[in-house]
Parts: structure tokens; sequence; C-alpha cells
């Protein structure tokens, strides 16, 4: 009896050490690439080009980054005018694709019209366009329009482009807003616009924080549409346009591009673990309700 | 209290005509025909015309026509040609390599990312928190690299100049690793087979997390009793998996493995770094070819854009699947 009991417990033990070991495995090889780009970004050329790599620099130099800030890496620029075109995007493209969802949002969780369904699943199917697909009506459009090598052009399609998901998002949250609390505030004479203000927006700001990832981390990463509209105009490109020249602009030199590439890599990264808790909820939500 | 009295009072001694006035008569109009929802809905209608409506409407223009480099430059009228560019495309062997490279490419990439994505969400929901963290957060670094670093990031891993991949290969014994001479040996532009391998690295490891992390969720909302039960029973983990796990996790799994197929035959931005742009043509997959059809010189719009439509077509396939069953599970309401 007490032998059983002592074995059992040594299968148990052995067990959380067999598992701990795997899990310490997988995190291992999942961090690997993202240490060697850093490790690489770090490297003085002779270490980065030897017959025996090492897996940490042996004399760290801040040199890479240094070229790829006062741009003599890539030849166009500094790195921040990318930064800042990238930002600049980014921040206006949530801004306005927050504002348009949350209203359309509030149509389709609050009211009942004609083509309700019809307007959801039609959100549902545009979202699964590839770009690849769309960009060359898109190119043509914005051509016409005369917005191909500057930032606005993008700022409209981003904007755009993340509608669909953040509606599909924002319309779960502005649903369970209990509707008593903006009919009591009707009854006490509030206006539809301060009912909207002072009970629908705070009720539903974690949504809208939901949604604002989703759109700046789309943006943020968006490539064919960037690589298409912006051409030659390098003064316009966003980071991910720029890594890519810098990088397919050949002969370029492996410490300066990862040094790029990780600049460009950690505001998102960090951003990812400081709003771990919530994105992890809200996208399982968003994938589980479709 | 004062306050509200002077505002009433404000209020009250507003002059009929107005804006208020107007205003109250705009609010009636809009509740006495029920356009609130409209109104509501015409910005993000407008967007949605603008980026996906009207570049699909015309793609879809283009391709019944001969919109080529004379057309784009004005030297000659769009003209009419019917099938002419869809059976074209049929015709191209290079539409069916591509074509037949992003089906492989998905069989591969997709069952590869569920179970690897399923093994880790099974994994973190056995660990302990701290354990469970550590690794959730290692997972949520890869998925959250961009895909142009990403992509960088693992072409200067295989790099037959310098890169780590070939080095440890070319240390490693013969009988493990084959004859061939690893060190120096160029992944990206040798052929399909090699390309693809660093492309399905690159692909399961940026997307494994997220499948991870909505397994782990799906298991957190299983009972323990009927884990309970199966242990007391003496049921192996295999078999708790398929008869306890898979069936309560099954509308989850559905919903992952349709977003899989539609993101991976979607790859574009990796297979255009890695590849080397749009260099080598025997290593295009669909994506790749639509955009070399339609911008290489000379562009042919109307050839991108049936090939466009193809490609649409097939992921509308798809899609019907996943609306479908989105709808069944009560997404609608």
């Amino acid at each position: 009896m007490i032998s059983t009991r002592l074995s059992a417990r040594t299968a148990r033990r052995t067990r959380r050490i067999v598992l701990n070991g795997v899990g310490v495995l997988v995190a291992l090889v999942t961090l690997f690439p993202i240490i060697w780009m850093v490790s690489t970004a770090f490297k003085p050329s002779q270490e980065i080009y030897s017959l025996t790599p090492s897996l940490l620099p042996a004399h760290p130099t801040l040199g890479n980054f240094s070229q790829v800030i006062n741009g003599k890496a890539s030849g166009i620029g500094t790195v921040w005018l990318f930064f800042r075109n990238s930002l600049a995007v980014t921040v206006a493209a949530v801004l306005i694709s927050s504002a348009i969802s949350l209203l359309a949002s509030v149509a389709v969780a609050r009211f009942s019209f004609r083509f309700r369904a019809s307007f959801l699943i039609m959100l549902l199917i545009v979202q699964m366009i590839p770009g690849q697909a769309l960009i060359i009506g898109l190119f043509r459009e914005f051509d016409q329009l005369n917005m191909l090598q500057n930032l606005l052009g993008l700022i409209i399609v981003y904007a755009a482009q993340a509608l669909p998901v953040s509606i599909w998002m924002l319309r779960n949250f502005v649903a369970t807003v209990p509707r008593e609390l903006e009919e009591a505030a009707a009854i006490d004479g509030a206006s539809a616009l301060t009912i909207f203000w002072r009970i629908l927006f705070p009720l539903v700001a974690p949504g809208l924080v939901a949604t604002s990832i989703f759109a700046f981390i789309t943006a943020y990463n968006e490539f064919i549409v960037a690589l298409t509209f912006l051409g030659q105009a390098h003064s316009t490109y966003t980071l991910p346009i720029y890594v890519t020249y810098f990088f397919g602009r050949g002969g370029a030199e492996w410490g300066p591009i990862m040094a790029a590439s990780t600049m460009y890599t950690i505001p998102v990264v960090i951003f990812f673990l400081i709003i771990r808790r919530r994105l992890v909820g809200g996208l399982v939500a968003g994938a589980v309700k479709g | 209290m004062a306050d509200t009295a002077v505002q009433l009072s404000v209020t009250g001694t507003r002059a009929p005509g107005w804006r208020g006035d107007r205003g109250a008569r705009w609010g009636t109009f809009v509740r006495r025909h029920r356009i609130a929802p409209y109104l509501l809905l015409v910005p993000a209608l407008g967007g949605i015309a603008l980026v996906y409506l009207w570049p699909l409407a015309e793609m879809a223009l283009y391709s019944f026509q001969n919109y080529g480099l004379p057309q784009i430059t004005g030297a000659a009228p769009v003209q009419w040609v019917g099938f002419g560019n869809f059976t074209a495309t049929f015709a191209d062997a290079e539409f069916w390599l591509s074509l037949r490279i992003t089906v492989l490419f998905a069989a591969v990439v997709v069952p590869l990312t569920l179970v690897a994505g399923t093994l880790v969400g099974l994994l973190l929901n056995r660990l302990g928190p701290k354990m469970s963290g550590f690794v959730s957060a290692a997972a949520l670094l890869a998925w959250a690299t961009p895909p142009v670093s990403g992509s960088v990031l693992f072409y200067w891993l295989f790099n037959p100049d310098g890169g780590l991949v070939d080095w440890a290969l070319s240390k490693m014994p013969n009988w493990l690793v084959g004859s061939t001479d690893w060190a120096g040996y160029n992944w990206t532009t040798t052929g399909a087979l090699p390309a693809y391998t660093v492309l399905t690295v690159l692909v399961v490891w940026t997307s494994f997390p997220f499948i991870a992390v909505s397994t782990l969720a799906g298991l957190k909302t299983v009972p323990a009793e009927l884990y309970e039960a199966a242990r007391i029973d003496g049921a192996s983990p295999w078999r708790v998996f398929w008869r306890i796990t898979y069936p309560l996790l099954k509308p989850i799994f559905l919903v992952l493995l349709l977003l899989s197929v539609i993101w991976d035959f979607n790859i574009f931005t990796q297979s255009y770094l890695l590849f080397g742009g749009l260099a080598n043509r025997n290593e295009f997959n669909l994506g790749l070819y639509i955009y070399d059809k339609a911008f290489t010189f000379p562009p042919s719009y109307g050839l991108g854009g049936a090939l466009a439509l193809i490609f649409t077509l097939i992921l509308l396939i798809v899609t019907v699947g996943y609306v479908r069953s989105s709808v069944r599970q009560g997404a609608l309401a």
C-alpha cells in the first residue's frame, strides 16, 4: 500500500519534470530565431561571418544600430523617418476605423433592419478576399485618386480594411451593454448624444481597445499595399517597406539589416507582452465566435 | 441645483426656428422612417465599398478586357475579349505549376500547424501557472514578430553565406544529413522544394501560437470532472483526447482549420521576401504569380484580373464553409 502510493508520487514527479522539460524546450526553440536576430544586431561584422558562430556576441557593439540611425546603411535616410511614417499611418488608421466601426456596430447590435444579416455576412466574406487579388483594383483606383505615393492613401486603405473584423468584434461588446441603462437615461431626459458619450462609450471602451489593437497590428505589419503604392518614393516608406528595401538592395550587411529589423520588431513585441491578457481573450473570443 | 435651473430656463426660452428646433424635426424624420441604423452604417459602407467592393468590381471588369500596357498608356483602346484571359490562363503551364505549389503547400502546412499548435495547447494546459506563462509568452513573441521581420530573419538563418543552418548541417555526420555539401547550400533559389521547406518552417513558427492559445482557451471550458472520470477508468491520454477533448472542441478546431487554410493559401509577404521578389518563376505560388502577371513589365491587368478572380473564387469556396459554421453557431444573433 505504502509502496504503491510512493511509486505513484514518484511517477507524478517524473511526469512533472518531463512536462516542464518539454515546456522549456518548446519555449527555447520558439525564442531562438528572435534571439539570433537581436544577437546578430549587436555583433561586429567579423563575428557575424565567423566560421564558428556563437549564440551571443563576444564583443557587443552598437555600430550596426548607429549605421541604421544615421542612415548610412540603407542610403535612404534615418530609421526615425520610417518610424514616423509608420506611426502616423497606424495611429490615424486606428482612430478612423475605431470611430466608424463603433457607429456601425451600434447599428448592428441595437437595431433590427432589413439588410442586417446580409451586411454581417458580407463583412465575413470580404475580409477573406486576399490582398493579392484586391491589389490590382486598389492600385488603379488610388492611381486615379492621385493618392499612390503618399501616406494618406495608406491611411484610408488601412482604416477601411480593418472595418469588417472590428465591426464583428465590437458588435458583441455593444450587445452586452444593458438596454435598460440607456432607456433609464432617456427617461431622465438625456439626449441621444449624451447617452452615447456618457453610457455606451465608457462601457464599450474595453472592446474599442481590443479592436484598436487588431487595427494597429494589421496596419503596422501591412506589406503588399505599401509595397505597391509607395514605389520609389523613399521618403514615404513605412517600416516594413524600409526593411524590405534595405534587405533587397543586394550586398547589404546582415548586422545593420538585423539592427533595423530588431528596431521594427521590438515595439510591437513589447506592446504584445503588455496587453497579453486582454489580447488572448479578445482574439480567442473573436476566433471562436467567428 | 441652481445650475440645472438656469440651463432649463435657457432651453425653455429658445425661439422657434432655432438650430435645436430643426434638429428636433430631423430627429422626428429619422425616427419616423427608421433610418437611424442606415445612417450609422453609411461611413462603414463607404469604406468597405472603397477598398473591397470597388476594387473587386474593377478586377472582375478587367478580367474580360485586354487591359495591358498599350491600354494603360492610352496607345490603344480597351476592348472586351470575353473569356480570352481565362483561356490564356488555363493554357499557361506556369498557372498550373503555381496552383499545384499553393495547394501542396497548404496541404502540408495546415496539418503541421494544427498538430503542433494543438500539442502545445495541451502542454500549456498541463503545466503549472508559471511555466505555462513562460511558454505562452515565448509563443506570443513568435506570433507578434511582423511578417517582414520574420522573413528577413529566416532568410538570414538559411543564408548560404554565413547562415546558421548551413553551418550546423555541415557539422553533422553524413549518415544523418546525407552527402549534400551543406556549407554554402542555397535554400531559397535552388528550386521549389528547398525554398518551400524554409517557408514551411517560417509559417509554422509564426502560426502555431495562435492555434495553441485558442486550443488552451477551449480546454479551459472542458469540465475537470470529465478528465477525472476518464483517469479513474484508466483511459490512455490518446483515448482521452479523441473521446473527450476532440468532440468538445470540435467547433473551435473547425474554425481554426478553415482559418489556417485561408491564411496559408494567402501567403504572399513571406514568399515574396524569401524567394527574392519575383525573380524565381519556378517557385511562384498563386499570389506571386498574380502579382507578377499584373505588375511586372509589360503589365497586364486583364490577365491579372482573371487570375485574381479565379483565386478569389477558390477562396470563396473555403469561406462558404467558414460562414456556414459561424452562422450555425449563432454568430448572427
